[in-house]
C-alpha cells in the first residue's frame, strides 16, 4: 500500500497577486503536468502573440476537466520527493470569501500571496485574519512579483515589517517571507541569484519542511458525542455511543464524564466492524463504545476522561467571528450554533469590537457583524456547553452559526466569561418591571379556588417512562380537576425525543413562558419533560420563581446535581397519580 | 493513522452525520466499485448494520451480473433493498438502445428522471421481500430529502466541484456557484422545505485509495472488474450499450492496483470507456445539473 505523507496547502492572497501563477509554477517545476501540456499552452501562446505565463496552464487544465483529467483549479496535486500535495486554491475576490474559508479550513498550511509591487492589500489582511482562526499554524508569505521592483531588498523589508506587525496583532506568527517571482521562477523551485540579500529556502524547500499535523494524541480526551446507536431489531443489544475522536486517547475501564450533563459511567468496550478487536482508541479514530452502566445521555454532549483536565462549561463565552451570511448578525435574534456535535440556541450578546480588515481599525460603535466582518463578541447559549479555551485546544473550541438554514459564520471561544447579567435575567426583569399586575391578586385568587397557583413538572430518566410520565400527568390534571381544582395539563411531545437538538431549548423556554402566566392566573399547570436536566430544571424555577414550583421525578433520576421537590419510585401508574395528588394536597 | 484510515473515519463521521441528521435518507447504489464501498462504510458506521435504504435506478439496460450481484448482497447482508425505473420510457422504447433518442437524452430519461421520480416518491418503488428474495411494491412513499451517494472528486470536474453536503432545490437543480461553506466538519445539515440534499462521503477518496480499501478489507465485488476470460474487463460499470470494457488483464484487484498505479492506466481517466461523456463538451456536468450521479 501506498503510504506517501500527503499534505493540503491553501494559497490564498488579493486578486492578481499571482496565486495562479505561483501553481502553475509549481505544477511546471516539480514535473506535475500531464505530458506535452506546457509545450502546448506554449505553442498556443505563440501562435496568437501572447506572451506565455504559468497562470494559463490553470485554465488550460480546467478545460481539460471535461475529459476526466483529475486536475482541477481547486485542487492541484503536485508530488516532491518527500511527499504529495494537494494545493488548494481559494479563490482571491471577496464574494468567494466562504468558498476560501471551504478550502482553507482542510489545509494544514498556507501560503499567502503579496505583490511586492502594489503592496499589503484589504484581502491580504483579511485572508490572514481568516487563516489565524481556522488555526493554520505554518504560514508562509510569499513576496511575488520582486521582478517589477527590481529584487530590491528594501521593500522586501517593509511588506515583511508592516505585515508581520498586523499579524502578530491576530496571532500569526509567519514562518517566513520569501522573495519570489513566480512569473520568472526565481526562489520556487531554485533559489535565484537575483535575491542574493536572501539566505532562506526556496518555495519547495519550505513545503517540504512544514510538518503533517500530529493527531492529538498527547491532549485530554476529547470525543462529541454523534449518536446513540441500537440496533434491537436486528438482534443487536449493544447500546453504542458513537463519535470521533477529537484529542487524547481512551481504553475499556476508563472513566467518563459526559458534558455539560455531568453524567459518568465507566468504558466497558470499544466496538467496531471488520476490525480486529481492541479494547483502546485514540485521536483520529471515528469509534463506538459501550458504557458499564445504561445511563441515559443525548447526542451532543462532550465525552471526557473523569481523569484528565476538564472543559470549561459556560453559557456566556467571548469569541471571534467571522461571518459570511447574507445578512447581518444581530443582537437578540435566536441563531443556531454548531459546536462539535451540538446543536444549540444561541443569541448575540455583546460586540466587543469589529476588526476593519482594510483599515485595521477597531470599530467598537457597529451594532451588527455584516458579511466578510472580522468581530469579537460575546455569545450566550440557553445553557451551559463544554468547550475548551482555543488557546488551551483548537478542536473543541470551534463554532459555526446556522441563520436561516445556512451556516453564515464561524469562530473560536476565547474563554468563558461571567454570566451574570445574561439575557435571561435581564428578560426576566425587564418583564417584571414592565408588567402590570391587575385588581386581583395571587391571594385572592387562592382564597376563591382553594389552591395556589403551582407549577408541576414531572420528568423521569427511565427510558421506558417516556410515554406514561405524559399520562401521568394527563391523569394527575383529570383527578383534580374531577375535585374542582383549576388546572390544566399540556406536554410538548417533542421535548421529549431521546436525541432532542436545539429545539429543546426553545420549548422549555416555551414552557417555561405558559406556567407563568397559568401559575399566574391561579392555575395548577402541569407538564412533563422526558430527562429534564438540571439547567432545564433550574431555568424552569428561575422563570416561574414568583409562584411554586414543583419538579417530580418518577423512577430513575435523570439529574446530575440537582434535587427534585419529589421522588416517585413506584411504577403502578395509578398509585402514581395518587401520590401526585396527595403531594399536592398535603403541601397546599 | 494512515491515509486509508484518516479517508474511511471522516466517511463514517460524514455517513453518521447524514443519518443523525436526516428523517428519510437512502444510499444510491450502482452496483459499481464505488457505491459498493460506500455501502461497506455504512456496515463500518453501523456496526454491521445498515439502517438506511438502498436505492438503485434500473434503467433495464445494466449488464445482467450486476442485477444478480446486487440481488445477492442485498440477502446476504439484509439490506433494505429498494429499486426504481422510468416504466414509460421503457414501454415506448424512448431509449438510445431502440434508436429512438440520443444517449444524453438516454441518460436524462432512464436515470435522472427515474432518480428524481423515485427519490419523490412519484414513481412506483420497489422493495425486496426478504422472505421471497422477490420484489414488490413499496407502500412507503415518502420523499427522501437526504440522499447518499458515492461520487468522487477526482472522477471528472464537475464532481470535483460539490460539497459533502450538497444542497439540491425543488428542481433537482444544483447551484455550483454558490454553495454552503463547510469547515470544521459543520455542514449544511438545516435546509428549506422543498430542498434536498446530496451526500458526498467519498468525495476525497481516489480510484486508487477505492482499490487500495477494496483491498485490504476484502470486500466483495462483481467480477465484471476482472479479465473476463478475453483480455477484456470492465474499469467502470454502467449500461451496456454505453459502456465497454478495457484491454486488460488484471485477474484481481491487487493487479488492478498495480495497473493503476506503474501500469497501463496510470495517466488515463477511468471513465474513458463512458461514450456518453464524450457526446458534448460539458455533457456530464449538463446531466448532473439536471439531476445526474
Amino acid at each position: 500500500m501506498d503510504n506517501r505523507e500527503q499534505m493540503n496547502i491553501v494559497i490564498v492572497g488579493h486578486v492578481d497577486h499571482g496565486k495562479s501563477t505561483v501553481i502553475g509554477r509549481l505544477l511546471a517545476d516539480t514535473g506535475s503536468l500531464p505530458e506535452g501540456k506546457l509545450e502546448s499552452v506554449k505553442e498556443y501562446c505563440r501562435k496568437n502573440s501572447r506572451p506565455f505565463e504559468y497562470a494559463f496552464l490553470l485554465d488550460a487544465l480546467k478545460d481539460e476537466q471535461a475529459q476526466g483529467i483529475t486536475i482541477d483549479t481547486a485542487r492541484c496535486f503536485f508530488k516532491t520527493n518527500k511527499r504529495d500535495y494537494i494545493i488548494i486554491d481559494a479563490p482571491g475576490h471577496i464574494e468567494f470569501l466562504k468558498n476560501m474559508v471551504t478550502g482553507a479550513s482542510r489545509a494544514e498550511a498556507a501560503l499567502l500571496v503579496i505583490d511586492a509591487n502594489e503592496g499589503i492589500k484589504e484581502n491580504s489582511k483579511r485572508h490572514g485574519h481568516i487563516v489565524s482562526m481556522l488555526g493554520i499554524k505554518q504560514v508562509v508569505v510569499l513576496v511575488n512579483k520582486m521582478d517589477l521592483v527590481d529584487f530590491n531588498k528594501d521593500v522586501y523589508k517593509s511588506i515583511t515589517e508592516e505585515f508581520t506587525e498586523f499579524l502578530s496583532k491576530i496571532n500569526i506568527k509567519p514562518i517566513n517571507f520569501i522573495p519570489i517571482s513566480a512569473f520568472n521562477g526565481d526562489n520556487i523551485a531554485d533559489k535565484s541569484c537575483l535575491t542574493s540579500w536572501y539566505d532562506g529556502p526556496t518555495v519547495l524547500a519550505q513545503l517540504d519542511s512544514f510538518e503533517n499535523r500530529k493527531e492529538d494524541i498527547q491532549l485530554p480526551f476529547r470525543m462529541p458525542v454523534q449518536d446513540i446507536y441500537k440496533f434491537t431489531e436486528e438482534n443487536d443489544h449493544r447500546r453504542i455511543v458513537a463519535g470521533t475522536i477529537l484529542s487524547g486517547t481512551i481504553k475499556a475501564g476508563d472513566e467518563v464524564v459526559f458534558l455539560p450533563s455531568k453524567k459518568k459511567s465507566v468504558v466497558n468496550s470499544i466496538e467496531g466492524f471488520n476490525v480486529v478487536p481492541t479494547d483502546k482508541a485514540a485521536a483520529g479514530q471515528a469509534i463506538g463504545l459501550t458504557l458499564k452502566t445504561q445511563i441515559y445521555i443525548k447526542a451532543g454532549e462532550l465525552m471526557v476522561r473523569a481523569d484528565e483536565v476538564q472543559p470549561v462549561l459556560s453559557s456566556r463565552f467571548r469569541v471571534n467571528i467571522f461571518w459570511v451570511g447574507k445578512f447581518p448578525l444581530i443582537k437578540n435574534k435566536n441563531y443556531k450554533l454548531k459546536i462539535g456535535t451540538l446543536r444549540i440556541t444561541v443569541k448575540l450578546a455583546e460586540i466587543l469590537n469589529i476588526i476593519d480588515a482594510a483599515e485595521l481599525n477597531i470599530n467598537t460603535v457597529k451594532n451588527q457583524v455584516e458579511r466578510h466582518d472580522v468581530a469579537e463578541c460575546i455569545l450566550e447559549t440557553v445553557k451551559p456547553i463544554a468547550f475548551d479555551p482555543i488557546s488551551q485546544m483548537e478542536t473543541t473550541g470551534r463554532f459555526v452559526i446556522v441563520d436561516n438554514y445556512e451556516i453564515s459564520g464561524g469562530g473560536i471561544i476565547l474563554e468563558g466569561v461571567s454570566e451574570k447579567g445574561d439575557t435571561l435575567h435581564s428578560q426576566i426583569s425587564e418583564k417584571e418591571f414592565l408588567w402590570e399586575q391587575g385588581l386581583v391578586s395571587p391571594n385572592m385568587r387562592e382564597d376563591l379556588y382553594g389552591h395556589k397557583g403551582i407549577f408541576v413538572v414531572l420528568t423521569s430518566g427511565n427510558e421506558e417512562y417516556v410515554q406514561s410520565i405524559h399520562q401521568n400527568g394527563k391523569e394527575l390534571e383529570y383527578k383534580l380537576f374531577k375535585s374542582n381544582h383549576i388546572t390544566c395539563y399540556l406536554g410538548i411531545p417533542s421535548a421529549e425525543t431521546p436525541l432532542a437538538s436545539g429545539d429543546r431549548d426553545s420549548q422549555i423556554l416555551q414552557i417555561g413562558e405558559l406556567a407563568e402566566i397559568f401559575t399566574n392566573a391561579g392555575q395548577i399547570f402541569i407538564t412533563s419533560v422526558f430527562n429534564l436536566d438540571d439547567y432545564e430544571a433550574e431555568k424552569l424555577k428561575l422563570l416561574i420563581r414568583n409562584h411554586e414550583v414543583r419538579i417530580i421525578n418518577i423512577g430513575e433520576s435523570p439529574f446530575n446535581n440537582f434535587i427534585p421537590d419529589a421522588h416517585i419510585k413506584d411504577s403502578d401508574n395509578e398509585r402514581i397519580v395518587d401520590s401526585l395528588y396527595d403531594l399536592l394536597k398535603s403541601k397546599k | 493513522m494512515n491515509h486509508l484510515d484518516k479517508l474511511e473515519a471522516q466517511s463514517v463521521y460524514i455517513l453518521r452525520e447524514a443519518y443523525r441528521e436526516f428523517k428519510n435518507i437512502c444510499m444510491l447504489w450502482s452496483i459499481g466499485k464505488d457505491s459498493t464501498v460506500l455501502l461497506w462504510l455504512a456496515r463500518k458506521a453501523f456496526f454491521g448494520h445498515v439502517p438506511i435504504p438502498l436505492v438503485h435506478i434500473d434503467t433495464h439496460y445494466k449488464i445482467p451480473e450486476m442485477i444478480k450481484y446486487r440481488d445477492e448482497l442485498a440477502l446476504k447482508w439484509k439490506l433494505t433493498m429498494v429499486y426504481g425505473e422510468n416504466s414509460e420510457a421503457l414501454a415506448h422504447k424512448n431509449t438510445f438502445p431502440d434508436g429512438k433518442t440520443d444517449r444524453i437524452t438516454c441518460c436524462q430519461q432512464l436515470k435522472s428522471e427515474a432518480l428524481k421520480n423515485t427519490l419523490s416518491g412519484e414513481w412506483n418503488r420497489y422493495i425486496m421481500d426478504h422472505a421471497t428474495g422477490k420484489y414488490v411494491l413499496d407502500k412507503n412513499r415518502e420523499k427522501y430529502t437526504g440522499v447518499i451517494v458515492g461520487v468522487r472528486a477526482d472522477e471528472e470536474g464537475s464532481r470535483s466541484k460539490e460539497r459533502y453536503f450538497s444542497p439540491r432545490d425543488k428542481e433537482n437543480d444544483w447551484d455550483v456557484g454558490d454553495q454552503p461553506p463547510e469547515f470544521w466538519n459543520q455542514f449544511k445539515t438545516d435546509f428549506a422545505p422543498g430542498t434536498h440534499i446530496r451526500i458526498h462521503p467519498l468525495l476525497d477518496w481516489t480510484e486508487l485509495n477505492i482499490w487500495e480499501y477494496i483491498e485490504r478489507e476484502n470486500i466483495p465485488i462483481t467480477s465484471l472488474y476482472f479479465d473476463q476470460g478475453n483480455g477484456k474487463r470492465y474499469r467502470s460499470l454502467g449500461c451496456y450499450p454505453c459502456t465497454s470494457p478495457v484491454e486488460s488483464t488484471a485477474r484481481n484487484v491487487s493487479e488492478i492496483i498495480d495497473e493503476l498505479k506503474s501500469g497501463k492506466f496510470a495517466n488515463i481517466a477511468e471513465r474513458s470507456g463512458r461514450e456518453q461523456d464524450k457526446d458534448d463538451g460539458g455533457g456530464l456536468e449538463t446531466l448532473r445539473r439536471g439531476g445526474y450521479m
